[in-house]
This record gives C-alpha cells, sequence and structure tokens, in this order.
C-alpha cells in the first residue's frame, strides 16, 4: 500500500505537469482589460495539482496519511486476478465492437462472465447471452434509433441488413 | 484499420454487385435505396439552431416516409465543427453519412489548416435555405431607432459597448468587425455558447447589441423586448419591413449563413443522386416550407454542381475576411 | 386568482382527455426507463422522441415530452441509488447517500424517498408555477454572466466538507474534475484547448457522464468485484427486502424529512428558473444546505435519507422551473427544454409572453398535465419498486455484467463515439486504483460538472468589465449571491479559529 501511495502520488504529479505543459498552448496570463488568457484556468488549477501531489509525497515520507502507513499489500494475488480478468475482458469486449460489432460482442462477454467467472449452469448462462443483446438491440438500435456498432461491413451486411428490413 | 475496413468493405460491395448481377440482372438498374440507418452528422450540440432544423427535417422524413430507413442524428459539436469535419473525413467512400453544416463548414478548415479537410472533398447534397442577419439591440434603447444613431452611441461608449455573439471568428464576429470597421468603431465582442443565449443576453440588457439570426430573437421580439435596426440581407425581410438593409444604407455588403446538407467525401454516385432527390422532396415538403418563411430563412435550392461552386465562391469570400480581421494568415 | 383556476380548470379538462392522458401515462413510464438507464437522461429522451411527436397534434406532442422528462426525473434517482451510477447530471447528489442507504439494505427506503420526494417538489413547482410565474420570468432574464458565475461559486461553496478526511487528496480531486471540465474548445478565445494528442474525440470535451459512469459504474464494479473475492463470492448489490410492514415504517420515517422536502423543492424551483442553471445546480445546492441545515451532518454520505430526498426533491422542482423561461420568454434553462422548444417552433408555436394569451389552450393544458404527469410518474415508479428490489437480489455474478453491459452502451449512446467508452473505461480502472488510495472521487465529478458552466460566465463577465472583479459585487443580482457564496466559503476557515479563541477563553 505504502509503495502504491508513492507511485500514484509521482504518476499523478508528472501527469499534472503534462497538463500544466499543455494548457500553455494557449495563454496563461492576464491579458490586459480581457481578463484571464484561454490556458489560464486549467493551468492554475494543473499547477495546484501538482503541488497536491507534492503534499501528498510529504504525507507519505512523514507517514501520516493512512495508506502510507498500511503494510497490506496493494493488490494481492488473488485480488489482481479476480479483477484483473473483469478489467481484461471488458476492453477485450470493447475491442471486439469494432470487429464482430455490440450483438457480437455482448453474447461472448456474457458467456465468459457468466459461465466461467460466475459458474453458472449453461442454461443460465445461453438465457443471459441471448437475452441481453436482444433486448439490447430492440431497446436501443429499434426503440430509441441510436445505432450501436455492428462491426465490420461484411457482418452488418449478412446479419443486419435483413433485421432492418424486418424492425425499421 | 481504416484501410483495411474500406478494402473489406470494397470486397463486400463487389461481392454484394456480383451476386446481384449473376443472380438478378434486373436489379441492378433499380435506384439505389439505403438498407441501413443513415447518420446524419450535426455541427453542433443538442437544443442548438443547427440540431433542430436537423430534427425537424428528420421527422419531415418520418412522418412522410421519404425514406425507407430512419435518418439519426448525432451531435458532434467538438472545436467549432472541427470535430465533426475530421468525422466526415475518416468516413470516406461512405453512402450512408450526412452532415448539416453552416458557415463553420468554411471557415474552421481555413483557421485549422491541420485538420487537412477542404470543401472540395465533400459531396454536395442540398442547399437547404440562407438565414439572414439582423443588427439588434434592445428595446430600452428609445435613443436609438436607427443605425446612425446606433454608431453615434456606440461611438460614445468606446469599447465599453458590448457586442454579444457565438464564438470567435463565427458568423457573428464577422459581422461585427465589419461594422467596427464601417464605422469606425471599437465595440467588444463577447462570445457566448449559443445563439439563443446571445438573444437573451440582449433581451435581459446584459449586452448592448447583437446581429443574431432573425429566428433567434423573434421571439423578444414580438414580445416588444428587441428591435432590429437593419438587415445584412439584399431585399427588406417581410418581417421586419421597416428595418432597412445595409444596402440601402449605402454600404454594399450583404451576408448569409448557409444551411446545407453535405454527404461524406467520395460517396458514390448512386447514393449522392438518392439524397440529392431525398432531400430535394423535403425542400419542397409544406412543412420545409413553412418552416423557413417563419424564420425568414432564404434561398432557393441548390445542390450537385452548382452546390459546389457556390462553396467554393463563399469559401474566398470568407477567406478575405478572415484575412482582413487578422484570424489567419495569406 | 379565479381566473388562473378557471385556466387550470380548462387545462385540466385538455389533460384528461383520453389521447393525453394516455400519452401522459405512456411518457410517465418511457421516461422512467431512460432516466433509469445509466447514461440516458432527460435530454436523450426527449431528443429521441421528438420526431414522434408530430403524428400527434401540439398539444399532445408537449403533453408526452413533458410526461418524458418528469419520468426521466424520477428514473434518474434509481440507477443513482440501485447501481450508484447517476444516469444524468442531476442526479449525481443522489448517489451520495441513496448508494449507502442501498449498501446497508434499505434501497427500498431510498427509493421510495426518492420517488415521494421527487413528487413534493414536482407539485410544489408546478403549484408555484401555476400561480407565480410572469414576474420571476423577468428576474430570469436580468441573469447575465456575472450572475452565473456568482450562483457557480454559491454551488461550490455549499459542498465545502463534502471531500475525504485528506485535504491535499480532496483538492486534487476538484482541480483535476475542473482541468477535464476545461478539455475541448475555449469559447472566448475560439481556440481548441488540451485536445490530447489531437484525438478528434477531445474536441467534445470530456462529457461529464463519461467521467460519471468511469468511476461511479466500471470503477465501483471493480472495487465490488474486489470485495466479492474478499467475501468468497457472497456479496450482493443490496440485500434489500419489501414488505408491507417496512414500507409503512419508512413511510412514517419520511415525514420527518418534510422540512428537507421543502426547502429542496423552494430552491429547485428558483434555481431552475435561472437561464443555464438547470436542474443540476439546484440538486446540488439543496444536498449542500441539507447537510449544513441537518442536525447530523456526519451521517451525510454514509446513508442520511435527507440526503436523497433533499435533491430529489430539488431536480424535480427545477424541471418544472426551468420550463418556465422556455415558454415565456423563449430561453431554455436546461439542454432538456431547448428540445422542447424546438419542438414547439416546429409545431407552430412562438413562445414568449404572448403564447399564454394566443395559445391560452396549449399553456394551460400542460401545466394541468404536471399535475397529471407528477401524479402517474409516483404511482408508477413505486409500483416498480418491488421489481427493481428483485433485481437487486440476483447473484452479483449475473448482476455485474448486466450492469457493465450497462455503462458500455450508456457511455456509447450520448455521443455515438468509441472514444468516449474507451476512456470511460480508462476512467475507471486509474478510478478503482485511486479510491484504494482514499482518493475521495465525488469531488471530481461535482467539478467536472460545474467547471464548464462557471468558467466561461467568469471570463464573459472579466472581458465585459474590462478584466475588473467588482462586477461581480455590483450588479443587483450577482452582488448578494457572490457575498453569500463567499461567507460559505469562509465559514470553515472560521471555524477552527472560532473554536481556537473559545478554546482559549474556556481555559482562562
Amino acid at each position: 500500500m505504502r509503495k502504491a501511495e508513492f507511485v500514484m502520488a509521482v504518476v499523478m504529479g508528472i501527469f499534472s505537469l503534462y497538463l500544466m505543459w499543455k494548457s500553455a498552448e494557449l495563454p496563461v496570463g492576464w491579458i490586459s482589460g480581457e481578463g484571464p488568457g484561454g490556458g489560464a484556468w486549467p493551468f492554475w488549477l494543473s499547477a495546484i495539482m501538482a503541488i497536491c501531489c507534492v503534499m501528498i509525497l510529504v504525507n507519505w515520507y512523514r507517514r501520516k496519511s493512512p495508506p502510507s502507513q498500511s503494510d497490506e499489500v496493494f493488490m494481492d494475488r488473488g485480488t489482481t486476478i479476480a479483477v484483473g480478468l473483469v478489467a481484461g475482458s471488458l476492453i477485450v469486449t470493447v475491442a471486439l465492437f469494432y470487429v464482430i460489432g455490440v450483438y457480437g460482442a455482448l453474447p461472448l462477454f456474457m458467456i465468459f462472465y457468466v459461465r466461467y467467472l460466475g459458474k453458472h449452469s449453461w442454461p443460465v448462462t445461453a438465457v443471459m447471452a441471448t437475452v441481453t443483446p436482444v433486448a439490447t438491440f430492440f431497446f436501443f438500435d429499434i426503440a430509441l434509433k441510436i445505432t450501436l456498432p455492428k462491426g465490420l461491413p461484411i457482418v452488418e451486411e449478412t446479419v443486419f441488413f435483413p433485421l432492418y428490413k424486418i424492425f425499421l | 484499420m481504416i484501410k483495411t475496413k474500406q478494402q473489406l468493405f470494397g470486397l463486400g460491395i463487389a461481392m454484394g454487385l456480383g451476386v446481384a448481377a449473376i443472380g438478378l440482372p434486373q436489379a441492378a438498374q433499380s435506384a439505389w435505396e439505403p438498407k441501413k440507418p443513415v447518420q446524419f452528422v450535426v455541427m453542433a450540440g443538442k437544443g442548438g439552431g443547427a440540431d433542430k432544423a436537423v430534427r425537424f427535417m428528420q421527422s419531415i422524413i418520418a412522418k412522410n416516409k421519404l425514406a425507407p430507413v430512419p435518418i439519426t442524428p448525432i451531435n458532434k459539436p467538438g472545436g467549432s465543427g472541427a470535430e465533426a469535419l475530421v468525422y466526415m473525413k475518416g468516413k470516406k467512400g461512405d453512402d450512408y453519412t450526412l452532415m448539416f453544416t453552416l458557415n463553420s463548414f468554411y471557415t474552421t478548415p481555413l483557421r485549422q489548416p491541420a485538420l487537412g479537410v477542404k470543401v472540395e472533398d465533400f459531396t454536395p447534397i442540398m442547399r437547404m435555405a440562407e438565414d439572414t442577419f439582423c443588427l439588434w439591440v434592445n428595446s430600452d434603447r428609445k435613443d436609438i431607432n436607427n443605425v446612425d444613431d446606433f454608431v453615434k452611441a456606440a461611438k460614445a461608449k468606446g469599447n465599453g459597448w458590448i457586442m454579444a455573439g457565438t464564438g470567435k471568428a463565427s458568423e457573428d464576429n464577422l459581422l461585427t468587425d465589419f461594422l467596427n470597421t464601417t464605422y469606425g468603431l471599437k465595440m467588444k465582442y463577447v462570445p457566448y455558447k449559443g445563439g439563443g443565449k446571445v438573444a437573451k443576453e440582449l433581451a435581459g440588457n446584459n449586452a448592448d447589441s447583437t446581429v443574431n439570426n432573425p429566428s433567434e430573437q423573434l421571439g423578444f421580439f414580438e414580445a416588444g423586448k428587441t428591435k432590429p435596426l437593419a438587415c445584412f440581407t439584399p431585399a427588406r425581410i417581410d418581417l421586419f419591413k421597416d428595418a432597412p438593409t445595409f444596402k440601402e444604407l449605402g454600404k454594399d455588403f450583404v451576408y448569409f449563413m448557409q444551411r446545407t446538407v453535405v454527404g461524406a467525401p467520395g460517396m458514390s454516385k448512386d447514393a449522392e443522386a438518392y439524397y440529392q432527390g431525398l432531400f430535394k422532396k423535403v425542400f419542397e415538403s409544406s412543412e420545409w416550407q413553412g418552416y423557413m418563411k417563419k424564420k425568414a430563412l432564404q434561398g432557393d435550392s441548390l445542390s450537385a454542381d452548382a452546390l459546389m461552386n457556390y462553396w467554393k465562391k463563399q469559401r474566398d469570400v470568407h477567406k478575405g475576411m478572415l484575412m482582413k480581421m487578422g484570424a489567419i494568415k495569406g | 386568482m379565479a381566473d388562473i383556476l378557471l385556466h387550470l380548470i380548462q387545462g385540466f379538462a385538455i389533460a384528461f382527455e383520453p389521447l393525453n392522458l394516455l400519452l401522459i401515462i405512456l411518457g410517465c413510464t418511457i421516461g422512467l426507463f431512460i432516466g433509469a438507464m445509466p447514461g440516458l437522461g432527460s435530454v436523450n429522451g426527449v431528443a429521441i422522441l421528438l420526431p414522434l411527436t408530430f403524428l400527434v397534434p401540439p398539444t399532445g406532442a408537449i403533453i408526452f415530452l413533458a410526461a418524458i422528462y418528469y419520468g426521466a426525473m424520477y428514473g434518474g434517482a434509481i440507477s443513482s441509488i440501485m447501481l450508484g451510477i447517476p444516469g444524468a447530471s442531476t442526479a449525481v447528489a443522489t448517489t451520495f447517500d441513496g448508494r449507502p442507504l442501498a449498501k446497508l439494505g434499505m434501497a427500498d427506503k431510498a427509493l421510495t424517498a426518492a420517488a415521494l420526494a421527487s413528487f413534493v417538489g414536482g407539485t410544489i413547482s408546478v403549484v408555484l408555477f401555476t400561480f407565480v410565474a410572469p414576474p420571476l420570468a423577468h428576474v430570469a432574464l436580468r441573469f447575465g454572466a456575472p450572475e452565473e458565475f456568482s450562483l457557480m461559486m454559491l454551488a461550490f461553496a455549499t459542498f465545502v466538507g463534502l471531500g475525504g478526511d485528506d485535504i491535499p487528496k480532496t483538492i486534487f480531486s476538484i482541480a483535476i474534475g475542473l482541468v477535464f471540465a476545461a478539455v475541448g474548445l475555449d469559447i472566448i478565445s475560439g481556440e481548441p484547448r488540451l485536445v490530447f494528442g489531437d484525438i478528434p474525440g477531445f474536441m467534445h470535451g470530456i462529457n461529464f457522464l463519461v467521467l460519471a459512469i468511469g468511476i461511479y459504474g466500471i470503477g465501483e464494479m471493480l472495487w465490488t468485484v474486489e470485495e466479492n473475492y474478499k467475501a468468497g463470492g457472497k456479496s450482493m448489490m443490496s440485500d434489500a427486502v419489501i414488505t408491507v410492514q417496512r414500507t409503512i415504517s419508512n413511510l412514517k420515517e419520511l415525514l420527518s424529512t418534510w422540512k428537507t422536502a421543502l426547502m429542496g423543492s423552494f430552491l429547485g424551483y428558483f434555481v431552475g428558473i435561472l437561464p443555464a442553471a438547470g436542474a443540476t445546480p439546484g440538486s446540488l445546492m439543496a444536498y449542500g444546505i441539507a447537510k449544513q441545515i441537518s442536525k447530523e451532518p456526519d451521517k451525510f454520505g454514509k446513508g442520511a435519507v435527507d440526503g436523497v430526498v433533499a435533491p430529489e426533491a430539488a431536480n424535480n422542482a427545477a424541471s418544472t422551473g426551468s420550463m418556465l423561461p422556455m415558454l415565456t420568454l423563449g430561453i431554455p434553462g436546461s439542454p432538456t427544454t431547448a428540445i422542447l422548444l424546438g419542438g414547439m417552433v416546429i409545431w407552430g408555436l412562438e413562445p414568449g409572453p404572448r403564447l399564454f394569451t394566443d395559445h391560452a389552450d396549449f399553456v394551460w393544458g400542460l401545466i394541468a398535465s404536471l399535475y397529471a404527469a407528477n401524479l402517474f410518474a409516483v404511482i408508477i415508479n413505486i409500483a416498480f419498486i418491488p421489481a427493481f428490489i428483485w433485481v437487486l437480489k440476483l447473484p452479483f455474478t449475473l448482476l455485474a455484467p448486466i450492469i457493465f453491459v450497462l455503462c458500455i452502451i450508456g457511455g456509447y449512446a450520448p455521443t455515438q463515439d468509441m472514444h468516449d467508452v474507451w476512456l470511460m473505461i480508462a476512467f475507471g480502472i486509474v478510478g478503482y486504483l485511486m479510491r484504494k488510495l482514499d482518493y475521495p472521487l465525488a469531488p471530481a465529478v461535482l467539478a467536472i460538472v460545474l467547471g464548464p458552466l462557471a468558467e466561461p460566465a467568469m471570463r464573459q463577465s472579466l472581458l465585459i468589465s474590462g478584466g475588473e472583479f467588482s462586477i461581480f459585487f455590483t450588479r443587483p443580482f450577482s452582488a448578494p449571491i457572490m457575498i453569500a457564496a463567499l461567507i460559505l466559503l469562509a465559514l470553515p476557515l472560521l471555524k477552527p479559529l472560532l473554536r481556537l479563541v473559545n478554546g482559549k477563553k474556556a481555559k482562562a
């Protein structure tokens, strides 16, 4: 935990400095008769962020904040695997949107989560994997007319053109 | 990624055409029709003037069943239209993406050459209308009844005279600059988000003058809160019979904002023809004609090459104006 | 007065025409579900369904949209309480105590409180709307950039002390929210700002929803995944039960929150009237004030019923309030009313003072339908509570993937841009790690809501005044608001000082 507190403060400190540098693309000073320049607001706030990071580090050094006193492991092995699997599956699911679209990726995500992480039976998994995309399709694509990503054109042409013909 | 997508898309089309050519020799001759929902990109946020117009056109198409698929508006308000333009650029060759544009269609590429977009790239579908501009002041200003009074009052206040408008280097800013140089004024331009907000600032006496579109001020005008002094049109607007044009006042200056439907770059000829036909029907519908009248919109429908020529001409006009203003160089 | 009542009775006759009544019920139900969906709020609901309304006469159309608006305001509380994800910015404040209540197994109480508070807020504001409309519209018109900035300062000031115990981390969180709020376009100079890596997705700025769904949705769920893992797979979203007895005791307890409900309603209504403010600052301020005046301020953030009642009463009251400037002046008080306004113009109605005389049927039909919509919304909402509780009792491993899907789709739907989905997941993962290290994240979400309203208002004011800060103190509406804000901001600094003085006295 102590190490993580240090790393986070340093990373956020560097990020603050980057934000300051990026804000400085616009004038950050006072323009006479007009008020602050376009970059002033984010620039000075990023500066405050950077100062806060320094203060967090000071607290870390003096062991004043709870995480800097804790000897607990930040992410133990089990937690890393449990959270990592979920976060990873989300990233893979969203990446698959580009290839097989939302309606290809959602059933896969459901099968992975319900069956492999949740250890539910196959019938339950099957219900979840079909109901979720079908409900999503009718709610978003049909009722609200918000077109969700369909992936590669070939997927849309073969699978969805007939569906559009029926429902739209 | 994009490239492979396009190749696959092309492959898909080729396969589709192949199948059509073999299986249904007659089908190839039938007119192109969209087979999936068409995205209608709006260069502005939800609730703004352009957004309302797009949703109105969408409803005309839906109500009169002009298209077999829904037209779905999608807002890309970022960077004065830059986000929408870059998005359209990425949709090269797509037959299902349209955009509704304003004059930022010219000014944004001029101001941000790094975007790498030119008006020539886009597919001209249909100019639906040209919006007009007038010079407005609050009705409480009993001392200001014409442009001469206005010039006198604004001169007296120097740079304490507040002109509210919709963003830097926007249409409103260009017109403010015109007034400043033509009449030797030093009005201070304060940008707000959206024309409705600008109109309200004037009605609430938080600004001294504006150059709103008639539609934005209409509610306040009818309530007797604001009054037009003169309009940037070739002829007087029916709704404001008493307001002269700047042309009548001896300044040879006319300014419009286009409200035009644009297709993605490199759209297929068939799709282009289809959308031109579709929006011709929208333009001619009684709903659209009524809307134009109520909003004091002008201009005929314009499409294909005539529209492209209009764009090029307007782009050059705006280039000159922006250079004069100092917003761009050469 | 008699005049108004007569109009109102005529209005009810219109609202209770079979078609209009059907539209009210349909609109409330649709709105409820759209609002309950993380990512979709009243703006999306109204914008998406606007074209449908051309099939019915204008009065029916606005009644339908107003019912959706109302339903969505009710619905926003549902995802805030059940999932801890605010579906719209108006419901952010509801998560602060709604979610803790649900975690304590009192989701039913929180949902009931939200529904009833919404009803109280909605009803009070419709009554106010009926009887004191036009003079207030003129106050709204006078509200310019300096007043807006002062109001934002006041909204911020009511939140002092909301963060955690770690002061540098709290300030860091506020600052990062405000910086993210600045991403996109600087409207004063017209230049792109903080467009990281020239990615076009940053040009429209960082939407509040992306951060909120990222932190409260993805981040919070990852946190629950960890808890679930540590608890050996036994943790649940909420182990609420619902019985008649519990409901009755809940209702009894809710009676004691009437003061908070009234405060929230009045505050929400008046803030809602102000153009550009809308329901979000109204609900935030109501929460802040409820905490300040509460006898047990320490309970706030840990599951205080008043913390649900105040913002819910306020956001519903504000949604009615924001219709006032729309109808009388044609100025939208919120993005949703901006779209309603667009609809009205398309239907051939020109908003403005003359609307009340030229189209009295329309106006009074709408007002009457607001009363009706409010009633139906609360009935429909309460009727669904057992169903929501049932959903919460699903095993975590079934509920979690559904919530993740809702988050992802909810992040995509408002802008239809994959960029926002990726950004949301990144915020979720980083937010989860930061939360483990005791960084309070609620201030960042608040800051990204208020930042885009505050910064342009401040700079427009300074542009008008030529760089003089005195502009905030010399205008009749701005001055009192700004002074109130500064006093509130100074209070926490003064308190330790006072304590010090008192302590010395006590010793002496």
